[in-house]
């Protein structure tokens, strides 16, 4: 049997564009984990393959909308969250999926993830914080702790980084969570959980970069980092996401919001109704 | 907080799922993740070597695994997984 | 259901901006996304009101790089999608202009251009940006640019983008300085059968046996869009025909980039509209497009009744440039008057084109347009010479 033939086995191969297997990531790395996770999410709900569309950005982790067999966008970087922006208003009927990293979402695109949860914009953002830049050789970015190593902060990071979840329930996201990609069982449910709920739904994924991260920060092998993540992270549900801190002694992790409130399209749908009420007389 | 490890087991175990524990080999890149996450400690590195160098994972015994699914998640590399079995009677899928 | 008419067909007293975005719906534009910016606002606030009206879908974005961004996107969900701008505005968008080539997006960009660099002159109009239309993104790729002249053309002209766009799978541009965006003039909007719309070319083969990026005979793609069952998967990255990354492999890299300009070289002869006024036995032409060439006009009918045979050739298609009707034209003429609101843009295109023929220009910026004698006099100078 070739290798495709056995893959061809594999519960989730008809959710992947198998013949762009195997994928690019390194051994150890969380994306690989995520992408599994989202796809195993896709499967237990049944999700209608063509009325999805998973957009992408730059970096490791924008690999991932190249591997999933449903229309996907590939963006520029820091732009997913503005381009699903336009496809979900244009088409509601489409569910839409931003799987993306830490600095593609809140450096560059820092901006478009503050407006786009603060519209309520009907979408699930995924990041893979994995604390730098890592496809262009391991540069710092808005996550990653004081004091670490990276190529472009070679004396040790003087930079406070972002507590995302902090960020998104900020700005408005109506669903929050972080989960490691050690918490695989856990991050598959809520990505159930947000897909099948309406609004700005964000999920950040603490994700290994053995080969990158990892070595310049002296983390050990990829299955130190995982042991870690296991050592250290406390499953706090209903946690206030301004306190749910990442320090070398824990992880919060958990569901931290979980609310009702009207999304982009429904404020929109509701004013059309009332101005064609007022327009076609009545 | 360390996790209590279930011990190797003795007694056949009742399966979660109707299942076969199988892994690509070649997509193998021995991170040991499933290896060293799996809840019931059924997976144990192979001898043999795969075309990349590692040593892929195996069961320890043929009713070791209880089709949790742990390792086919937790698998970066879509390397491991449970195929479904498909008893006596049953359409193949 | 439409809770208002798309084609607001009669005889208005309409401002530049606003025949633009009428323009827009009668092309059958289904989705705006934009960002507030001088001399462009009014496009933005007439699609706020309008948009809803017409069962399509207004959105203020935070910047102009998420504005392009969401009509790329809101064009690959199936609808057709229109921005609008000017300069600093166009400047953002330069990065996701690469991106709408590459991914083959039909789209169309809207620059009402004034006073450049910078914050320039926010309130004055000028001709800056041309240059820019064609170059501002990096890499070598071709771009469809249009520059009306009046408000009618605001209103015809952006209908004309819209069908390039679908055709061509290109983003197009509706290059208007300033003045002609806020200008009042009578706009006669025809009934909703005379007005020529272009849908995009959509697969005539199953998902299974369709390759997304291969083109046909007219180097263009047919297009299948997000929800429709075929599974595309959409990069900026240089891709196969499947649209899978494709980034270390030269051939791909020399085919595809090649097929996205020729896809527009090949076809300029159906993009290219000019105006042409007494050029036949002219010995001085006035080359000119926008603002100064209504001056350019009258100074043309001045020269002729000063006794020198000038003549007028005004482009309508900018971008891709003219060049046979240009280096046609240089052959028949002693002497070329460009004029324009910049330091020299179009001038240059002439330059390279007409080679031997000598060409005078006349820049103007600041905010004042070419007033008819200015240019009579570049005319007069020409005729001299």
């Amino acid at each position: 049997m070739t290798v495709i033939q056995e893959f061809e086995k594999h519960l989730l191969a008809k959710y992947l564009r198998l013949e762009r297997f195997p994928h690019i990531w390194c051994e150890g790395c969380g994306d690989g984990i995520i992408l599994n996770c989202f796809v195993k999410a896709l499967d237990d709900l049944g999700i209608n393959m063509d009325k999805l569309v998973v957009v992408s950005g730059i970096g490791c982790i924008g690999r991932v909308a190249g591997y999933i067999k449903c229309d996907s966008f590939h963006t520029t970087h820091g732009r997913p969250i503005a381009l699903a922006t336009g496809i979900k208003l244009a088409n509601p009927k489409l569910t839409i999926a931003v799987i993306s990293g830490d600095g593609d979402l809140f450096a560059i695109g820092g901006n478009h993830f503050i407006h786009a949860a603060r519209r309520n914009v009907d979408m699930t953002v995924i990041c893979s914080n994995n604390f730098n830049y890592g496809m262009t050789g391991g540069q710092f970015g808005p996550t990653t702790p004081l004091d670490s190593y990276t190529t472009t902060t070679p004396y040790g990071n003087i930079e406070h980084p972002f507590n995302l979840v902090h960020l998104a329930a900020a700005a408005g996201a109506v669903y929050v969570a972080r989960w490691t990609a050690l918490h695989v069982k856990r991050l598959t449910e809520s990505i159930k959980k947000a897909l099948q709920k309406k609004g700005f739904k964000f999920i950040e994924v603490i994700s290994p970069c053995p080969e990158i991260y990892g070595r310049r920060n002296k983390l050990g092998k990829s299955i130190d980092i995982m042991k870690q993540y296991r050592q250290i992270s406390q499953i706090r549900h209903g946690y206030d996401p301004a306190k749910a801190e990442i320090t070398k002694e824990k992880i919060i992790v958990g569901e931290f919001i979980d609310i009702e409130k009207p999304t982009y399209g429904e404020l929109l749908q509701k004013q059309f109704l009332k101005i064609q009420k007022k327009v076609m007389g009545g | 907080m360390s996790r209590r490890r279930l011990a190797a087991p003795v007694v056949k175990r009742k399966k979660l799922a109707e299942v076969e524990w199988k892994v690509i080999e070649d997509f193998c890149k021995g991170c040991g993740f499933c290896i060293e996450f799996c809840p019931v400690d059924a997976l144990e590195e192979s001898e043999k070597l795969n075309a990349k160098g590692v040593h892929p994972p195996k069961l320890k015994s043929e009713d070791a695994c209880i089709g949790c699914g742990l390792c086919e998640r937790i698998c970066p590399d879509f390397a491991v997984h449970l195929e479904k079995k498909v008893s006596e009677g049953e359409e193949e899928q | 259901m439409t809770m208002h008419r798309e084609v607001l067909t009669g005889k208005h007293l309409m401002q530049g901006d606003i025949a633009c975005a009428e323009g827009a719906i009668a092309a059958g534009c289904k989705f705006f996304a934009g960002y507030p910016i001088t001399p462009a606002t009014e496009i933005a606030e007439r699609m706020a009101r309008r948009m809803i009206e017409v069962d399509g879908m207004f959105v203020q974005m935070e910047d102009e790089l998420a504005s392009m961004a969401a009509i790329i996107g809101a064009s690959w969900a199936g609808a057709k999608a229109m921005t609008a701008t000017s300069g600093p505005g166009f400047s953002l968008m330069q990065e996701n202009i690469g991106l709408a080539v590459m991914t083959e997006t039909p789209c169309v960009v809207v620059n009402i251009m004034r006073g450049a660099p910078s914050t320039g002159q926010p309130t004055e109009g000028a001709q800056q940006d041309v240059m820019q239309s064609k170059w501002g993104s990096h890499g070598d790729y071709e771009i469809i640019a249009l520059a009306p002249a009046s408000v009618q053309e605001m209103f015809d002209l952006t209908i004309e983008c819209f069908n390039f766009a679908e055709t061509y799978r290109a983003p197009t541009f509706l290059l208007a300085d300033g003045f002609t965006g806020h200008l009042w003039e009578r706009v006669v909007i025809p009934p909703p059968e005379e007005i020529k719309t272009v849908e995009r070319k959509k697969p005539v083969v199953p998902a299974d046996k369709y390759l997304p990026f291969k083109p046909d005979e007219d180097l263009v793609p047919p297009m299948a869009c997000f929800g429709e069952g075929y599974s595309v998967h959409v990069t900026g990255l240089t891709h196969d025909e499947l649209g899978y990354p494709r980034t270390t492999d030269p051939k791909i890299q020399h085919e595809l980039v090649n097929r996205l300009c020729e896809k527009i070289r090949k076809n300029s002869d159906k993009i290219i509209r000019t105006y042409e006024f007494m050029l036949e036995d002219a010995d001085i032409a006035v080359i000119a497009y926008g603002i100064p060439s209504r001056s350019s006009l009258s100074a043309v009918k001045m020269a002729r009744e000063a006794g020198i045979k000038a003549g007028l050739l005004r482009l309508i298609t900018v971008w891709p440039f003219p060049e046979k009707q240009v280096e046609e034209l240089s052959n028949n003429v002693k002497a070329i008057v460009v004029p324009e609101m910049n330091c020299g843009q179009v001038v240059r295109e002439v330059e390279r084109v007409a080679k031997e023929t000598p060409v005078h220009f006349s820049s103007k910026i600041g905010g004042e347009p070419h007033s008819p004698s200015e240019i009579f006099e570049v005319i007069r100078r020409a005729a001299k010479a």
